[in-house]
């Protein structure tokens, strides 16, 4: 039995409560930044008089605060929405409502998701549900945790370019970003609107199954949805798989690299075909990544002004002023840093150096992407370079915690499928997870071969 | 001082940005209305048009089909792949920090504009292009504060932008009349320019006749009538005839319309030009449009001033009185109904009245008794026709036509206007006429052979009738009695 059928066959305000306490219980994580209890209990009780029903009936979860939902304020972990109280839900949220689900609060991330830590989050860093000395990862650290300490059996996140498989990976859960397009972002406060991907943890794949398939489809509300597509699928068998091995060279972490080749042991074990591949466009990625990302989140987050709704600095004198002081309260130093990245590569006179180039460089590792599944399945390597890092280790060094996503960033590039599945643990005893990567469209697939491994 | 001879050395050369203020239902991108007009402030704004976080943009399909046909009413070429950019700067109207817009690749390529001028010639304007955008919201000033109106915000608009084809401000209103022209024809905007529906901001700059290179240009923005066209461009040229013939130079610069003072005034230099950042929109994937699409849409297309002109050939009428027909799309198509019911003379009466009797003030309530009874109008010509009214009287009977819904007959029997055609009393007022000492030397004249001066007799028989005397019978009697 999934975690999830466990609870739907129990009382919702029973599993309500339960995780409630379970969440006070483990406050020292600092996972979650609010609980929505009030609403919680009202929407339990109406599972239990029958009210609402579906294939989530009762069951408590947990949003990544970068969501809109009812019941909290959304803050995106930044002084700029703290309070901010949202007059609609985001399309994810409503959909899992419909078939039942209780969000029972919201989670810790980076503030604006600018991050691989949680380090970043205005309101103070997540620990890491197996080592309170190590970062959560990021940037939906909290939602990973709460996932991981079994508060609640999934949660959601966001993942731009690793912030679901990242700390998936560092809390050994299953971290799902689905093929660009494949959940609405309607209502999750943007980053980068063109690698932004809606997904979500679990324990384990089946459960991670059923949320993905509650939550895929074409919404009116974002011109960028695909037509449904996601269709729960049986395991293939003797897949050919690729294994990266630009992931697998002396700078990764000899333990990360260990678990890995023992998966991929297990992977030939059950019959599927693994061989090297090259993928030498991969070492430029992250060098893309951190320019057009950048470039996408300076013009999101020009909206926060100050004028209409979030933080207004006070005592300000001239309408300059007002602009400057807000935003530098109500930003964390790392969404000031990207904003600044980002006008720059946008600017005129260095766009076409930068920005250009740099999406002409995305479309050759596109192309690359593709070619290398024109003869494999599915693609395979380490999350991260390393199991989770010690908190404060790498937060003077920027392009240090950039490297965490090294890994991570090719597939959002390209807007692929890529789950983060746990695979074995360091000799200190961190999770270290093995990501899967598939063509665009093949997130079922990726998910029945998580499932096989499990039992495998 | 400016000499005239200063101001013949120079050349002027005119290049116009025109905002055209879509006729769509909803906004741009959000489900809100489109029409803020006696809204109260900040209610008809969703929470896209708001910019909340996490909110996107909902393509407005109209929108598209409006720019398709403004596209063909311009001569255009419709680009068969177009995107969205986003052009980012911070000021309290706009909500997301960037203005939603097309940079790289519009939706509308190249066109021409021919505009009749008032000397009867044509001015050929080229377009660059044209995108489409969004509005931003309106700030009102207070002395210690601002408020913000985000009603406009996400509105439609296509921004048409020609080449420096113009080279004198006739020319300017010209084209401007001729874009509004098309525009409320094509169906593509109200036009309501009392309201903002089109804005034009007018490139002007002067060389030496026989220069090679363009002058600097000064920038007018928005500008909301053809006249205020016409006279920032002439107050312009003359402000920079100025400045250079008094060695000094042309800052590139944006500069406002002083209504009331009838001047420009600078507003802020090329020094302090923003950067705008533009970036594709990721979050609207590419208008893609095959050619079954455009075709539908320009099948819809209304006939534009274009099919008047030449349907009106035959008319002969004045392009002066061409011109101010078809001011008022439904102006044009009341007469174009006459014409195809009644036939050309009763069109060619119809449009002259109408120009001679409201001038250039086409008011809504004459078109409408147009629209409502042309029955009316079409029996007013062909009493002219028919020798019941004189031209003189018709007129005053036109005007009775649009203040009522009387019909022409009774109108000129109430005015005691309907023509004398009975030779009997016709024949008693010649009399009159010839018998007068004034008229002696005119009836000698005609009998000396100078066949002229019956029109005088004539006249002189009108006169007596008041107006009433039917004029060709009165010219057969005055040469029966004369001659």
């Amino acid at each position: 039995m999934t975690k999830i059928a466990d609870y739907i066959s129990k009382s919702a305000r029973q599993n309500v409560l339960e995780a409630i306490k379970r969440a006070n219980d483990k406050n020292e994580y600092h996972a979650l930044l609010s609980l929505t209890e009030a609403r919680a209990l009202e929407r339990a009780d109406a599972v239990d008089r029958g009210e609402i029903s579906g294939r989530l009936a009762g069951v408590p979860f947990v949003v990544k605060d970068n969501f809109l939902a009812f019941g909290a304020p959304t803050t995106a972990a930044s002084r700029m929405l703290e309070g901010f109280k949202s007059p609609l839900q985001a399309t994810a949220v409503e959909k899992l409502e419909a078939e039942g689900a209780i969000c029972i609060g919201k989670a810790n991330l980076d503030a604006f998701a600018h991050g691989g830590s949680t380090e970043n989050s205005a309101f103070g860093p997540t620990l890491n549900a197996y080592d309170k000395t190590k970062v959560a990862g990021g940037s939906s650290g909290g939602s990973a945790v709460v996932t991981a300490l079994d508060i609640v059996p999934f949660a959601l996140g966001s993942d731009t370019g690793g912030s679901i498989r990242q700390p998936a990976s560092f809390n050994g859960v299953v971290g799902v970003k689905p093929t660009y397009g494949t959940v609405s972002r309607y209502g999750v406060v943007a980053m980068a609107s063109s690698t932004d991907t809606i997904g979500c943890f679990a324990t384990d794949a089946a459960d991670a199954e059923l949320i993905m398939d509650i939550m895929a489809g074409k919404d009116d509300k974002d011109m960028t949805t695909l037509p449904n597509f996601f269709e729960p699928t049986a395991i293939k068998s003797g897949l050919k798989i690729g294994l990266i091995k630009d992931t697998m060279t002396d700078d990764v972490d000899a333990d990360v690299r260990q678990v890995t080749s023992d998966y991929v042991a297990r992977l030939k074990a059950a019959g599927h075909e693994v061989s090297d591949v090259a993928m030498p466009i991969a070492q430029h990625a992250l060098a893309m990544y951190y320019i057009i990302v950048p470039a996408e989140v300076s013009s999101n987050l020009a909206r926060y002004d100050g004028i209409r709704y979030g933080h207004r600095a006070e005592g300000v004198t001239s309408l300059a002023q007002l602009y400057g002081k807000s935003r530098d309260e109500g930003f964390v130093t790392e969404n000031k840093r990207r904003i600044m990245i980002g006008s720059y590569v946008l600017s005129s006179g260095f766009f076409d150096a930068y920005y250009l180039q740099a999406q002409k460089a995305r479309t050759l590792l596109i192309n690359e992407f593709d070619k290398l599944f024109e003869e494999y399945d599915v693609l395979i390597g380490p999350t991260t370079p390393t199991p989770a890092f010690g908190l404060g280790e790498n937060t003077a060094d920027p392009v240090k915690m950039y490297l965490a996503d090294i890994m991570t960033v090719p597939a959002s590039l390209a807007g692929l499928p890529a789950i983060s599945v746990p695979a074995g643990k360091s000799a200190t005893g961190l999770p270290i997870g093995v990501q899967l990567v598939g063509p665009r469209r093949s997130d079922a697939d990726l998910l029945a071969l998580a499932k096989s491994m499990e039992t495998a | 001082m400016l000499t005239p001879e200063m101001l013949e050395k120079y050349d002027m050369t005119i290049g116009i940005e025109c905002h055209v203020q879509l006729a769509t239902l909803t906004k741009l991108f959000s489900g809100a209305d489109n029409d803020a007009r006696q809204q109260e402030p900040n209610t008809v704004v969703n929470p896209i048009d708001f910019g909340l976080p996490g909110m996107l943009p909902v393509l407005n399909h109209e929108a598209i089909n409006l720019a398709i046909k403004a596209g063909k009413a311009l001569g255009s070429e419709i680009a068969r792949v177009s995107r969205f950019d986003r052009k980012h700067y911070f000021y309290p109207d706009l909500p997301k920090g960037y203005q939603t817009t097309q940079m790289y690749q519009p939706i509308i390529i190249g066109g021409l504009v021919e505009a009749p001028l008032e000397d009867g010639g044509v001015v050929k304007v080229h377009l660059h292009h044209a995108h489409l955008e969004e509005d931003a919201g309106k700030l009102t000033h207070n002395s210690t504060y601002s408020l913000v109106d985000l009603n406009r915000a996400g509105t439609p608009l296509i921004e048409i932008v020609s080449e420096p084809d113009m080279h004198s401000a006739a020319e300017a209103k010209a084209y401007a009349t001729e874009l509004y022209r098309l525009m409320t024809y094509a169906g593509v905007t109200h036009g309501d320019l009392y309201h903002g529906n089109m804005r034009f901001d007018v490139n002007i700059s002067i060389a030496l006749k026989g220069a090679t290179e363009l002058g600097t240009r000064a920038e007018v923005k928005n500008l909301n009538s053809f006249r205020s066209v016409e006279r920032a461009a002439d107050y312009e040229f003359r402000r920079q005839v100025e400045r250079l013939e008094s060695g000094e130079r042309i800052v590139q610069e944006t500069r406002g319309w002083d209504e009331a003072k009838q001047k420009t005034t600078s507003q802020r230099s090329k020094e302090d030009a923003q950067d705008y950042r533009y970036m594709p929109d990721a979050d609207i994937p590419p208008i893609v449009l095959t050619e079954d699409e455009i075709e539908r849409v320009q099948a819809t297309l209304p006939a534009l001033p274009s099919f008047y002109r030449n349907a009106w050939q035959p008319l002969g009428l004045d392009s002066t009185v061409v011109n101010a027909l078809l001011a008022s799309k439904q102006l044009a198509e009341g007469i174009q109904a006459l014409y195809e019911k009644g036939g050309e003379s009763v069109a060619r009466r119809n449009a002259q009245w109408f120009i001679s009797t409201l001038g250039s003030d086409i008011n809504e309530s004459a078109i409408d008794s147009l629209h409502l009874s042309p029955d009316r109008f079409i029996e007013l010509a062909k009493m002219v026709d028919d020798n019941q009214l004189s031209s003189t009287a018709a007129k005053a009977v036109f005007a009775e036509l649009l203040a009522g819904d009387k019909n022409p007959k009774q109108i000129a029997e109430d005015l005691n206007l309907l023509q004398v055609s009975d030779e009997d009393s016709i024949a008693s007022i010649v009399d009159e006429v010839l018998t007068d000492p004034a008229s002696a030397k005119a009836v000698e004249d005609l009998r000396s052979g100078n066949d002229k001066v019956i029109g005088f007799l004539v006249g002189q028989v009108m006169k007596k009738s008041q107006g009433k005397a039917n004029p060709a019978l009165a010219q057969d009697l005055i040469r029966k009695k004369v001659l």
